[in-house]
């Protein structure tokens, strides 16, 4: 392979959002499951966008919201679980208002996502060149033949050998990283202007976890698709996303340019994040802060910021226990924070 | 293997390991549907040497298929070795019977990946940690106090002991595994990808703990996980695994920045750091197509048909090459298997199996290390790194 560069962050400049005009969306989203007493709240007042060409991170731990967000926009929920308010713009339509035959002939087209585990989106029974067949001849109207020389390319667009034999193998002949490679071939067979990718490499080994983000990468240079990465690996989130966005109890609490959020962190889950987590970077004696407690039961939410109880900076404060902290602008422009003491990190940064 | 004894010798006589595994291999026969032997064979270890000393902790590090469970399965003979010695206290727990064995399991525990499946849900956290008691004959008198000082210990109130293991998080479930582990103070702990299930927030929490454990017992711990980081951050020396072989061994510090195999330096530069200027100048060195399989494990040096550095001294002057599906590759590592030997001078602590292990230099120009610099081997670094403009 020859010398790649990462697709410079065009968006820098461009990124404005007078001038861009968001692919994806997302206005205070809330998404409720039925709970014992009240409905249990898992998607809060989320509010993210994404343009043209750009890869947003979405960072957080299980049950913080991430997945559900974007199951969410895409109609894709659990049976029981319901969106109670806000909207899900894709090129300025509004994806919860769509009957559900419009909002599958978009998802795929439009708009795709890759889920975690590549054994989950691929049926074991059906030989892969037919699963990606069968995708594409859901949206368009050609030939078996002409789908099967599609698949073919798209197979070899993902990198995987002798596509033209690999077509016809069931997934269970293709090891983790081929199977995954596979599921990106689907996913991108229809050219969607937005991929959700979450938590695409978890399963994965390192060294294939870096070519499966590079190929993603690589597509994204070539047609400007828009990704959302979801994940909690704070070293891809440094190496792919422009913007980043992290999630706590069902809510955004942290949210900027990228180099805003890792150098300039204002919010103290971020910085505790950084601070637990042993990185290859970091004097390799360094003792560890573990962030104290548990993540949240999104069923039982304290009144007040859902950090509060494991928080170093606001444990025990009048205004955390009692008051949730509005999502709001910090000293740093486009930058956000749901915290009521974040002048007391200026001056901090994750990475020292 | 002979060639691998330099690295085996104690560096002191107070030095004395506690745990040596002397050439150990496992295969394993793949048998059919009805029993009958197919006659087709993995090799998952394939001549192993390690030692650990009192109160140190080896890191084994490898992606899936190296063999890295398995030979923490291999020490407790929950896989049985096909050869080798796996010397312990003096004896070769490969040559006890079964019933012999069983007794030693009290030196040697073992946690385990999955702090869900690992515990029976119909046993409270007392039944749970008192159990290992129960079956090595420890004075009923002692039990309770016992039991309650080694709950302090793991950072769990003794208290919760009438609970059952549903009740609790998955860090504190892991705490209970760690409990029942320590409970009959072992000398050696083997950890199996003891964090990789728990949320990222709760990590820290187990490996503070398993650290704090070990600068008060002195107790020795093999460590088998994937992730490089976690590795870096809890091991004394580590070795790193290909499929079945160790391919380079070394203390901490000098594995993490002077990595002299070609897989070692792959591994690291796969792993991202999350640091946006540094992780963006950094160069990523690539790896051909994915990991064989133990089924068929390539000739000569079994890293070959992913390796970057095969391809780049077979671009050099002078060296005999051999083309292989096309592309050009050193024969030395095509047609010999490498051993593992000081990788620089007469550093008997730093190994690598490499024919070319990468000097300094190289190692710079090929990891980008020294951020900045011009590499001085341009057509080796262009040619199979990546580099990431910020």
């Amino acid at each position: 392979m020859a010398i790649q560069t990462r697709p410079e962050s065009s968006n820098d400049n461009l990124e404005s959002p007078k001038t861009a005009q968001p692919y994806l969306e997302i206005r205070n989203l809330q998404t409720a499951f039925p709970g014992n007493e009240k409905p249990t709240i898992v998607v809060n007042d989320v509010s993210l966008s994404l343009a043209r060409g750009e890869t947003l991170a979405v960072v957080g731990e299980s049950g913080s919201g991430k997945t559900m967000t974007f199951l969410s926009a895409l109609g894709l929920l659990p049976k029981s679980g319901r969106v109670i308010g806000g909207e899900a713009l894709l090129s300025g339509r509004d994806l919860l208002k769509l009957p559900p035959r419009e909002m599958r002939a978009l998802r795929g087209s439009e708009i795709a996502m890759v889920f975690q585990g590549p054994l989950s989106g691929l049926n074991p029974v059906f030989r892969i060149g037919e699963q990606i067949i069968e995708a594409i001849r859901a949206h368009r109207r050609i030939s078996r033949r002409a789908a099967r020389q599609e698949a073919i390319r798209l197979l070899e667009r993902v990198h995987i050998p002798a596509a033209s034999s690999r077509i016809d193998d069931y997934p269970h002949q293709l090891s983790g990283g081929m199977r995954q490679r596979a599921l990106i071939a689907m996913a991108i067979a229809l050219d969607p202007a937005v991929l959700i990718a979450d938590e695409p490499t978890t399963a994965l080994d390192v060294t294939v976890q870096a070519q499966i983000l590079e190929l993603l990468s690589d597509i994204q240079a070539e047609t400007g698709m828009g990704m959302v990465l979801i994940t909690h690996d704070l070293g891809l989130v440094a190496r792919h996303a422009d913007r980043v966005a992290v999630m706590y109890g069902g809510r955004v609490v942290e949210q900027g340019q990228l180099s805003d959020v890792f150098k300039r962190t204002r919010h103290p889950y971020t910085v505790s994040l950084f601070r637990s987590i042993p990185h290859l970077h970091t004097p390799a004696d360094a003792e560890l802060t573990p962030i104290d407690g548990q993540p949240p039961n999104p069923a039982e939410l304290p009144p007040g910021c859902a950090f509060e109880a494991r928080c170093y900076l606001g444990k025990g404060r009048r205004d955390c226990v009692s008051a949730i902290p509005p999502l709001a602008a910090t000293d740093l422009n486009t930058h956000l924070t749901a915290c009521h003491h974040w002048p007391e990190l200026a001056g901090t940064g994750a990475n020292g | 293997m002979t060639v691998n004894e330099p690295t085996l010798r104690p560096a002191s006589e107070q030095d004395e390991p506690i745990l040596e595994l002397h050439d150990v291999r496992k295969v394993f026969g793949s048998r059919g549907v009805f029993g009958n032997s197919t006659g087709n064979t993995v090799t998952a270890v394939d001549g192993i040497s390690i030692r650990i000393r009192r109160g140190e902790t080896l890191g084994l590090v490898g992606e899936t298929g190296s063999g890295k469970s398995t030979i923490g399965r291999i020490v407790l003979r929950l896989d049985e070795p096909t050869s080798g010695q796996i010397m312990f206290g003096g004896e070769d727990l490969a040559k006890l019977s079964v019933r012999e064995m069983r007794r030693r399991r009290q030196y040697i525990q073992m946690v385990f990946q999955d702090p869900f499946g690992s515990l029976d849900p119909r046993m409270t956290v007392g039944e749970l940690v008192a159990e290992p008691m129960f079956v090595h004959g420890t004075p009923r008198a002692e039990i309770p106090l016992r039991m309650e000082r080694i709950l302090k210990h793991v950072g769990l109130d003794p208290r919760m002991s009438e609970r059952y293991p549903h009740e609790f998080s998955g860090g504190q479930r892991q705490r209970i595994g760690v409990a029942r582990a320590l409970v009959l103070d072992p000398s050696l702990l083997i950890l199996d990808e003891p964090v990789s299930a728990l949320a990222v927030s709760i990590q820290a929490q187990i490996l503070n703990m398993l650290r704090s454990i070990q600068r008060e017992t002195d107790i020795a711990y093999l460590f088998i996980a994937h992730d490089l980081a976690v590795v870096r951050h809890i091991s004394d020396r580590v070795a790193v695994l290909y499929l079945g072989r160790i391919v380079e061994t070394a203390p901490r510090d000098k594995l993490y920045t002077m990595p002299r195999h070609p897989y070692t330096i792959s591994l690291l530069s796969a792993v991202p750091v999350p640091d946006p200027d540094l992780e963006r100048q950094r160069k990523r060195v690539e790896l051909h197509g994915e990991i064989s399989s133990g089924t068929a494990i390539p000739t000569g040096c079994r890293f070959h048909p992913r390796c970057f550095r095969t391809r780049f001294i077979a671009t050099q002057q002078g060296g005999s090459t051999i083309s292989v599906e096309g592309e050009q590759l050193a024969r030395q590592c095509v047609e010999s298997d490498p051993v593992l030997v000081s990788a620089v001078g007469d550093d008997d602590e730093h190994s690598a199996a490499c024919h070319f292990p990468l000097s300094d230099t190289e190692l710079a120009a090929v990891m980008g290390m020294r951020l900045g610099d011009k590499p001085s081997l341009n057509d080796h670094a262009n040619s199979q790194t990546q580099e990431h403009n910020s």
